[in-house]
């Protein structure tokens, strides 16, 4: 029987997921955002790239790799809590995210440039 | 040798009882949950991505954000995730006065965050912007809103656990709550990066 407790109690510390936060990762997570967050917003603000859409693609970088810094260093997302469940969880919901994203914007994007009046005659006839 | 089985048959599902602690599941349940926030959120950045440029002849993000102000209330939230993991490893190392401590700074950045947004939204009001204006109103207040109710939700459950820490200390099921919410807040930090990112960056590069 007290084996048994044993092996609960070091299951049950060993799947804390949050067992690993140190002073040196949430530091290094925290300076990681900063810059993360420092760099887009000065993109933005100054103008430096004078490119729209290459300046759009550039903080939409910015932004996932901060939120993957986020997730290991502040959640303490790893392949392991939990018995890899959470890890899966997250995929599938990743997965969903990106359906119902590109999905909408897609077909909305569709809709309204072939629903635009006049604008698809006027570039036919011509 | 059938009553060897029938004896190793009860042994198994006692062990696997003992495997389940209590709460022991918590963590895992509330993960699913932010999880499904999650949905919620990807629902209303795809509603935002849709009517985001549908501005109804009326105010364009150019015409209404402050960069500088978003970039301060940023700083709040980041600010406060960082002392939500201080509180933690006071938490981890049993010192009740110190998690009390860097718990109450986390609430302060967080109402900071909160004032600075109802600011932002009252000026936005009062120059005509307000919800019903135009789509991209509509889904402007409808989205950084719900990040910001969830921030207030996080704010009355953190006050709820200061006290709770208060009164009982640092127990196994305050420990457990504590968790939970420090899995709440980040993830609301997360969730602000695609808001400034999506909404307020790229809205002034539009």
């Amino acid at each position: 029987m007290s084996a048994n407790h044993d092996t609960a109690a070091a299951h049950e510390a060993h799947d804390d997921g949050h067992g690993h936060a140190s002073l040196k990762g949430y530091l290094t997570g925290f300076v990681l955002s900063v810059i993360l967050t420092a760099i887009p917003f000065w993109l933005v603000m100054t103008g430096a790239i004078e490119n729209k859409q290459a300046a759009a693609i550039v903080i939409m970088v910015f932004a996932v790799v901060q939120i993957v810094v986020h997730m290991i260093y502040f959640l303490h997302m790893n392949s392991s809590s939990e018995g890899g469940w959470s890890m899966l969880a997250m995929m599938f919901t990743i997965i969903v995210v990106v359906i119902v994203l590109t999905g909408s914007l897609w077909v909305m994007y569709h809709l309204n440039t072939n629903m635009m009046p006049g604008l698809h005659e006027m570039s036919e006839m011509s | 040798m059938a009553t060897a089985a029938d004896q190793a048959v009860p042994t198994f599902y006692v062990k696997d009882e003992h495997d389940h602690a209590e709460g022991g599941s918590t963590m895992l349940g509330f993960w699913i949950y932010l999880m499904s926030d999650c949905l919620i959120f990807a629902i209303l950045f795809a509603v935002y991505g849709v009517l985001g440029t549908n501005y109804a002849a009326g105010p364009a993000p150019k015409d209404l954000f402050d960069l500088s102000l978003v970039a301060v209330n940023t700083t709040m939230l980041l600010l406060s995730s960082i002392t939500y993991g201080f509180a933690m490893l006071s938490m981890e190392k049993n010192r009740v006065a110190a998690t009390q401590a860097w718990l109450g700074v986390t609430g302060l950045f967080g109402l900071a965050f909160l004032g600075i947004e109802l600011y932002e939204f009252a000026h936005m009001i009062h120059e005509g912007a307000t919800p019903q204006r135009s789509g991209f109103l509509s889904a402007f207040f409808t989205l950084v809103g719900t990040h910001g109710l969830h921030v207030t939700f996080g704010i009355i459950w953190l006050v709820t656990l200061m006290i709770q820490v208060g009164q009982r200390g640092l127990i196994a099921a305050n420990r457990r709550r504590l968790m939970c919410l420090s899995m709440f807040w980040h993830f609301l930090d997360v969730i602000w990066i695609g808001v400034f990112t999506f909404v307020y960056l790229m809205g002034m590069l539009r």
